[in-house]
């Protein structure tokens, strides 16, 4: 476990945004990390190649490209403004030179390619230098433009539009392991698209009642298996997990599993329902575990068995005291999101105060970190942070009462090979890697 | 007499929070042992107070979060039961009949909160349904499509009218009178489309709907069945 993460120094590399961060992506070397805000904007950092001579810079994500996914939009018919702000990004695999990534905002997903340039043709028969066309006939004699290398450039341009499918807030994309279609998810309903087909798509769930009184449970998250294209989940506001197999119907209104852990009497309130409400289901890399965050806990669940889960790992307990509190100030209303390391072997969730948890699978042990300049020195170790639920407060303890409930971790990415995490504290970003050596 | 109930409740917090206690269990469900040594009916009413604005509240932005409603709306439904345990919550309730002033107050808040839950969810299917016509669906509904679902809509909204005139009812105003009753009064079923909101301005705007004209309901129907054939996108296999 990270007991010698170091915080690299990010005072260059980090982005000091006016806008909340609402998504971070890596892709699928890890070179590239994206990440979405509440203004529409979407970031990429690089990860610079190591260089021997500079040891400063081995491994650093700098900024690579930066463009406007989505702007506001007015919905005219609803009197209504549709929110620029990327709920989600996800990358496609890599297939050429090129990266291709979809964004989405609450009603439409769009595919960009993000390609270089650094060479440019020379030597244009029809035009000057400076683009001005050349009268035809001053020209006597044809050339061959010829390519010269130019300071690189990297541009992003919209490939596909997928809209007016969503009459609810989109929510999740996942990209199908057939690396040819996805799956859009909003409130009540989940749609199947091929990347190529913008005019269409397929409505996969349904849970829309015929009667919105009889409406109780939406659709939290949504993600497809990372290696079998057929099968894909959904989470819902009352905790609990459907998996789907798309070879069964062709509306997978009824699921092939349903998984969910009965409710403990003894802790039931009011809120319990609130609480249990999972704001992100993630697979694991292997395929056979997935992990669900709820308002307390992660959990991760066996596929083979609907009846609990296999692990609990509690995120803050301390909490559970609080939750009228949090009730009255909407706190208990926050998705968190949660993700594995590339091994499967830790995951990691957000929390408040900027703080974030990481849960050894192996050793059980579990550790708190806090993403903030004020604590942290640049290239020093990450102290670990304790919470103190009452009684004596031990020095370096934070009490509960203390924390920051404005300060909230809810995106949090981790690199699919390395030991290196990407935490977005409200409109910064934190880069953390584990140099354990 | 709420008002009272309520000051009295926060007092009792903040001396336990004084004492270091760190556990409030006044909002506990009452299956709840700790919830025994607790006045429940005033300690549920401050938490049914509360969720009842943050419902009104969700209603009132102009697209709500979804999650947030039913999730509101289900803790609503939760406090309702353990305020009035013997009370079932229909859809559409009739009017109260308990024979204490307490008791008649908290019936006819369970007739009116869960008839404006049911109509203010109602008034988003309506809404969602309407405003799909002119969009160029990404999924086409088949030829044909069964219309079915148009007549108990229409049937639900008239059922409604009775229960909302709870709503005005003298007794409730110390429970909803920081709500903008406003809303009650704004007319729902203008045939131009820049009328149609969703939110609380034309929520329980149902009590109208007995004085629709025929012009306007035939209106209503045909934008209902044509959008109703647009609405379902068919699978795959469809």
């Amino acid at each position: 476990m990270p007991v010698n993460t170091k915080r690299q120094d990010t005072w260059k590399g980090i982005v000091q945004r006016s806008d909340i961060i609402s998504t971070v992506e890596f892709n699928y070397s890890g070179d590239l990390l994206a990440t979405g805000d509440k203004g529409g904007r979407v970031v990429i950092f690089q990860r610079e190649q190591e260089n021997k001579g500079r040891t400063h810079s081995r491994g650093e994500y700098n900024v690579y490209s930066t463009f406007q996914s989505h702007e506001p939009e007015f919905d005219y018919l609803k009197s209504l403004e549709i929110e620029e702000k990327i709920n989600k990004i996800r990358w496609l695999p890599q297939q050429n030179a090129a990266h291709f990534l979809l964004s989405t905002n609450d009603k439409t997903i769009k595919l960009w390619k993000i390609s270089e340039r650094d060479k440019r043709a020379e030597g244009y028969n029809l035009k000057d230098e400076d683009g001005r066309l050349r009268d035809p006939f001053r020209i006597t004699a044809l050339r061959v433009p010829i390519l010269k290398p130019m300071d690189l450039m990297v541009e992003a341009s919209p490939r596909r539009i997928f809209a007016n499918a969503h009459t609810y807030h989109i929510n999740s994309i996942s990209v199908n392991s057939d690396h040819e279609t996805y799956l859009s998810a909003d409130d009540l309903r989940i749609n199947l698209w091929h990347l190529e087909i913008t005019d269409r798509s397929f409505n996969i769930v349904d849970i829309k009642p015929a009667n919105m009184e009889e409406l109780t449970e939406v659709i939290t998250a949504a993600e497809f298996h990372p290696h079998q294209c057929n099968v894909l989940v959904y989470s819902s506001s009352k905790g609990t997990i459907r998996l789907c197999d798309m070879r069964s119907s062709a509306l997978c209104d009824r699921h092939a599993k349903f998984f969910e852990e009965p409710e403990d009497p003894s802790s039931r309130s009011f809120f319990s329902e609130i609480i249990s409400s999972i704001s992100d289901v993630k697979f694991s890399h292997s395929g056979r575990y997935m992990m669900t965050r709820d308002y307390l806990s992660v959990k991760v669940w066996d596929l083979n068995m609907e009846g609990r889960p296999v692990e609990t790992h509690q995120v803050h307990e301390y909490l559970r005291s609080k939750l009228c509190s949090l009730y009255e100030n909407d706190c208990i209303f926050d998705k968190f999101e949660c993700c594995w390391n590339g091994s499967d072997s830790a995951i990691m969730t957000g929390s408040y105060n900027n703080f974030f948890r990481m849960f050894d699978r192996n050793t059980r042990r579990d550790v708190t970190l806090e993403a903030s300049r004020e604590n942290s020195k640049p290239r020093a170790c990450l102290k670990p942070r304790k919470v103190c639920t009452g009684g004596k407060r031990k020095k370096d303890e934070i009490s509960v009462d203390s924390l920051d409930f404005n300060k909230k971790i809810l995106h949090t990415a981790w690199h699919p090979m390395e030991s290196i995490i990407a935490v977005a504290a409200t409109n910064n970003l934190y880069i953390f890697q584990d140099k354990i050596n | 007499m709420l008002s009272k109930g309520l000051k009295r409740k926060r007092e009792e917090e903040e001396k336990k929070e004084e004492e270091g206690l760190s556990v409030d269990s006044w909002w506990l469900d009452q299956g709840h042992p700790a919830a025994a040594q607790t006045p429940p009916p005033v300690a549920s009413s401050s938490l049914f107070d509360l969720s009842v604005l943050k419902l009104h509240h969700s209603l009132r932005q102009g697209e709500p979060d979804l999650r947030h409603l039913v999730l509101v709306v289900n803790t609503l439904r939760r406090i309702q039961e353990s305020m009035e345990p013997t009370t079932s919550l229909p859809p559409v309730s009739m009017p109260p009949t308990a024979p204490s002033v307490a008791d008649s107050l908290l019936a006819s808040s369970d007739a009116a909160l869960s008839a404006s839950m049911a109509s203010l969810l109602e008034d988003l299917n309506h809404i969602e349904d309407l405003n799909q016509v002119p969009q160029p669906q990404a999924d086409e509904g088949p030829p044909g499509r069964s219309v079915g679902g148009v007549p108990p809509n229409l049937g639900a909204l008239d059922l409604l009218g009775p229960a909302t005139g709870c709503l005005l009812d003298d007794g409730l105003e110390g429970l909803f009178e920081d709500i903008d009753t406003s809303m009650y009064d704004s007319e729902l079923w203008v045939p131009a489309s820049e009328g149609l909101k969703p939110g609380p301005e034309n929520g329980p705007a149902k009590e109208e709907t007995p004085e629709l004209d025929e012009a306007e309901l035939d209106y209503l129907m045909d934008v209902l069945v044509g959008t109703q054939a647009l609405e379902r996108p068919p699978g795959p296999g469809r």
